[in-house]
């Protein structure tokens, strides 16, 4: 017998986990489900902005007297808090020219921008299987090192924004190849390992803005310098709108991304890696390769959300630079189901959420939380089809149904 | 004790799975209830068992309605069932199991009654020569000892009806027998026996009237002395051939070689493939026989690369596979049919479209520089789909919701559509309905007449006797032997439980 031992190629497990399970249970459930959990959100949320509203409160003290005063009450506190949301999100009629009634929606689009570059990044994964949970790691990496080019670098106009927006791409992919490598190699689950990075690239940031070469000079904050002009996403409408070019290298990657998935062979790759590992690799797919591709182009994607911070919004780059958008473009993810399409709207309803959030405040004079309580509410829904199906008699999908023996 | 089932409907949603059944069970006598996969046997006796409602129909025990609202309420009317897949602790005794779910106690301090448990066991092992020790630890008995638990199990709770679900899937021949003989035992008791099935055999051999249900509905009643071609049609809808048309095989080069091959298991690091040598010549199908779990398994996996090879080597036409990728492995010529379909067959949630490409779809014509061209995939599909006969509504429908024979022509279409060398396919018929398995041979028999050199796992007897013209057998990952095709049954059941038999060599 001859002795040849021929040692065992690295492969990831392939059991699929039950985190896995209910992701892919959140990706099926149907539009109508994701559209009811919307509205279920906002209903309820009107009853906390009821709750929180103090009229409401003083004129239910004497409810069986003056029932009329509370339900007035009810209703002008519900007018004025959607219509704040509206005004602060969409359309202000109150503004007196043109250029006010609409920016609130150019707001709404810009603050979408990033979520829509992560959000695309995201669903890739959940599509492939993997559960990224670093975006808001790989943003800030991807945010450092386009900033970096921006502010750094002298280059022309045009190629120093092209060569700004390649390197936050770039910072991304590498912080996503990482997870991407342990999967593939040690099987390590890739929601700790990007859990972790998060940390890891958030302290790395922190400590980078203490360096002459990234602190802007002469201030003793963590915060680098402006990024120069030439790199910085230039405003579609004029100065007195917010939306920039990054909005429509959004728009593009989104078709980018359902041409990936839809029509090329990677694409055909990922989506078969995530629906059956097993499969996928019988048929000669290799496995390892398919996952270390999605988290690098999911990184690359969620580098160019910070993109559209570095060089768009906040043109600086600060610790704070990531905000939440990571874990809220898990959300917008799944609400889009990981969709392009879906993800793209879902993102604008989020953009919108948080565009609404000072108007409300200052307009209904309401806690400026309530955007995140429904931000919130939409998570639990969308995380639980069954109950909104239940809520609104939703008929249950064809492949859930019992299978007869 | 009579047993009687009055139209019996069950529907899940639009589906009926039920429809207006009768039936009825007497003391004494067993009913064999025929029907293929999903013609609604197993539905049928869930209903009867308390596991769902029936929308309409009753169930009349003793000429009395009954409901019984679960297996307990069943149980205690006399009604005993034994699954398919054990209800069984593995990591309790015999006795310990029997007693599961109606503790005996004793005393004031409430203590378990194992004493009378082991009894129990003892008696009723006696009684049918079970052989069944009651202290034995259930994970170390054989499938048919642990058979004979679950009936012990449920004649200890004074079963008078015994339903037995498909109980000879996971036997080796001879223990196909002895449960014959046991079921024989159980009738002369005055027990009535279920008996659910798709094979045709075992039905011819004890039953004594025969129900036979197609689409969820009684087709007819059979006699068990009617031909099997005649069970078959009935069974089917439709005539079919019950051997397959094989001419004699005109083998050619040897194509494949394995020498000393050995695969340990990464889990339990026991070594489950153990120094295999042979020979696959072009045009010949040779059939690996054994009973599930000797290492037939990991030899095809290990073939293909799917799991690392311990020791040894794989080659074909000279060329050493050993080491080689899946893809490359499937690229010098190998097609594979794995034995777990919905596992590693299929991607469910894809079309049918996409499953014909499944190891396809990166190559011309179906991408070209790394795009997927669909107008390519559908028409390939539908070639594919109408050359097979795949019955699915679309090409672009879910594969998960075709039924078990249509995803394994999926499977089949997509490796017979590449140039092969060797066909490799592990349990091709399993879980299909005579009409598909029918179909799934003749397409093998072609692939080996095209001189394919074909290996085919299976632990169906009948299967491996139909197709092979060598059998390999296969016990504890290593192979006992390599028998001609004409060597009889009982020789080769001994060869599956280890036996080394003086046979000719093929």
């Amino acid at each position: 017998m001859t002795e040849k031992t021929v040692t065992p190629r690295a492969e990831a497990p392939l059991e699929p986990s039950r985190g896995r399970s209910v992701v892919r249970e959140i990706l099926e459930s149907s539009t109508m489900v994701v559209v009811s959990a919307v509205i279920a959100s906002l209903l309820i949320g009107g009853l906390l902005i009821l709750l929180a509203d103090e009229q409401v409160r003083e004129t239910a003290g004497y409810f069986f007297s003056r029932p009329g005063d509370t339900v007035s009450a009810i209703f002008g506190t519900l007018a004025s808090a959607y219509s704040a949301m509206f005004q602060g999100a969409v359309l202000n009629f109150n503004a007196s020219s043109f250029a006010g009634v609409v920016k609130p929606f150019t707001q709404t689009l810009t603050m979408a921008t990033p979520l829509i570059f992560a959000g695309l990044g995201l669903g890739i994964g959940f599509r492939a299987g993997l559960f990224n949970i670093g975006a808001q790691g790989q943003l800030l990496i991807g945010a450092t090192v386009g900033g970096y080019v921006g502010f750094a670098w002298d280059l022309p106009y045009g190629l120093h924004l092209l060569v700004a927006v390649v390197g936050c791409a770039i910072g991304g992919a590498l912080w996503g190849l990482i997870p991407g490598v342990l999967k593939a190699r040690t099987g390590a689950h890739e929601v700790i390992v990007t859990i972790m990075l998060n940390y890891i690239a958030l302290n790395l940031v922190a400590w980078l803005l203490t360096l002459n070469t990234f602190q802007r000079e002469g201030s003793n904050n963590p915060i680098s310098p402006i990024v120069a002009g030439t790199a910085q996403y230039p405003q579609l409408f004029g100065a007195q709108f917010p939306l920039h070019l990054g909005f429509l290298l959004a728009i593009a990657s989104a078709f980018g991304v359902w041409w990936l998935m839809e029509r090329s062979t990677l694409g055909f790759e990922f989506r078969a890696v995530g629906a059956n590992p097993r499969a996928s690799r019988a048929a000669g797919m290799s496995v390892s390769k398919a996952y270390i591709m999605v988290m690098v182009v999911s990184g690359a994607l969620a580098g160019l959300a910070g993109s559209a911070q570095v060089l768009g919004t906040e043109k600086v780059l600060t610790t704070a630079t990531a905000g939440s958008l990571g874990f809220d473009a898990i959300t917008v993810a799944l609400l889009g189901r990981s969709r392009p399409l879906g993800t793209v709207l879902a993102a604008i309803l989020f953009g919108g959420l948080r565009a609404a959030g000072p108007t409300l405040q200052v307009q209904a004079n309401l806690p400026v939380d309530i955007v995140l309580v429904i931000q919130a509410l939409i998570v639990l829904f969308i995380a639980a089809p069954p109950l909104v199906r239940t809520m609104f008699r939703l008929p249950v999908p064809a492949n859930e149904k019992e299978v007869a023996a | 004790m009579k047993l009687e089932l009055r139209g019996i409907t069950k529907r899940f949603g639009d589906f009926t799975a039920n429809n207006k059944i009768d039936l009825v069970v007497e003391s004494g006598s067993v009913h064999a209830l025929l029907g293929e996969n999903g013609a609604g046997k197993s539905t049928l006796m869930n209903v009867l068992f308390g596991l769902y409602d029936a929308d309409e129909g009753s169930i009349l025990l003793n000429d009395e309605e009954v409901d019984f609202a679960g297996p307990g309420d069943a149980m205690n009317a006399g009604i005993g069932m034994v699954h398919q897949h054990f209800m069984l602790v593995p990591v309790f005794t015999v006795a310990e199991n029997v007693m599961l779910g109606h503790e005996e106690i004793r005393g004031p301090a409430k203590l378990l009654d194992l004493a009378l448990a082991r009894e129990k066991v003892r008696e009723i092992s006696d009684r049918f020569g079970f052989n069944v020790d009651p202290d034995a630890l259930i994970e170390n008995l054989s499938v048919g000892a642990q058979q004979r638990v679950e009936i012990i199990k449920a004649l200890s709770r004074e079963a008078q009806v015994l339903i037995l679900d498909e109980p000879t899937a996971v036997l080796t021949p001879q223990e196909t027998d002895e449960l014959l003989q046991i079921v024989k035992q159980l009738r002369d008791a005055g027990t009535a026996v279920v008996l659910i099935t798709h094979k045709l055999r075992e039905v011819q051999a004890i039953a004594d009237t025969i129900t036979v249900i197609r689409r969820g509905e009684v087709v007819g009643t059979a006699d068990p002395s009617d031909s099997q071609a005649e069970l078959a049609s009935l069974m089917v809808g439709r005539d079919v051939s019950m051997t397959v048309a094989k001419g004699e095989a005109t083998p050619g080069a040897d194509v494949l070689t394995v020498e000393n091959l050995t695969v340990v298991s990464a889990l339990s690091g026991a070594t489950v493939l153990d120094d295999v040598s042979f020979t696959v010549r072009a045009g010949e199908i040779l059939a690996v026989a054994g009973v599930q779990g000797n290492g037939q398994t990991e030899l095809a996996e290990a073939i293909l690369s799917v799991v690392p090879v311990a020791g040894g080597t794989v080659s074909l036409d000279g060329r050493n596979l050993t080491g080689m990728s899946i893809r490359e492995v499937l690229d010098a010529g190998v097609g594979f049919v794995p034995e777990d379909r919905t596992e590693d067959g299929v991607v469910s949630s894809f079309t049918v479209a996409n499953n014909l490409i499944l190891d396809l779809y990166d190559q011309e014509p179906f991408a070209k520089r790394g795009a997927i061209d669909p107008k390519v995939v559908l028409a390939n599909a539908q070639k594919q789909v109408d050359r097979f006969d795949v019955r699915t509504t679309s090409t672009q429908a879910l594969t998960g919701e075709l039924s078990g024979g249509n995803q394994q022509k999926v499977v089949l279409a997509r490796e017979l559509a590449r140039e092969l060398k060797v066909l490799i396919a592990s349990q091709p018929t399993r879980g299909l309905d005579v009409g598909s398995i029918e179909f799934v041979h003749k397409r093998i028999i072609e692939e080996r007449d095209k001189g394919v050199a074909v290996i085919i796992v299976s632990s169906e007897l009948d299967e491996v006797m139909a197709l092979a013209d060598r059998i390999a057998v296969m016990f504890h990952g290593k192979i006992v032997d390599i028998v001609p095709p004409d060597t009889d049954r009982d020789t080769l059941g001994l060869m599956m439980a280890g036996a080394q038999v003086e046979a000719e060599k093929a």
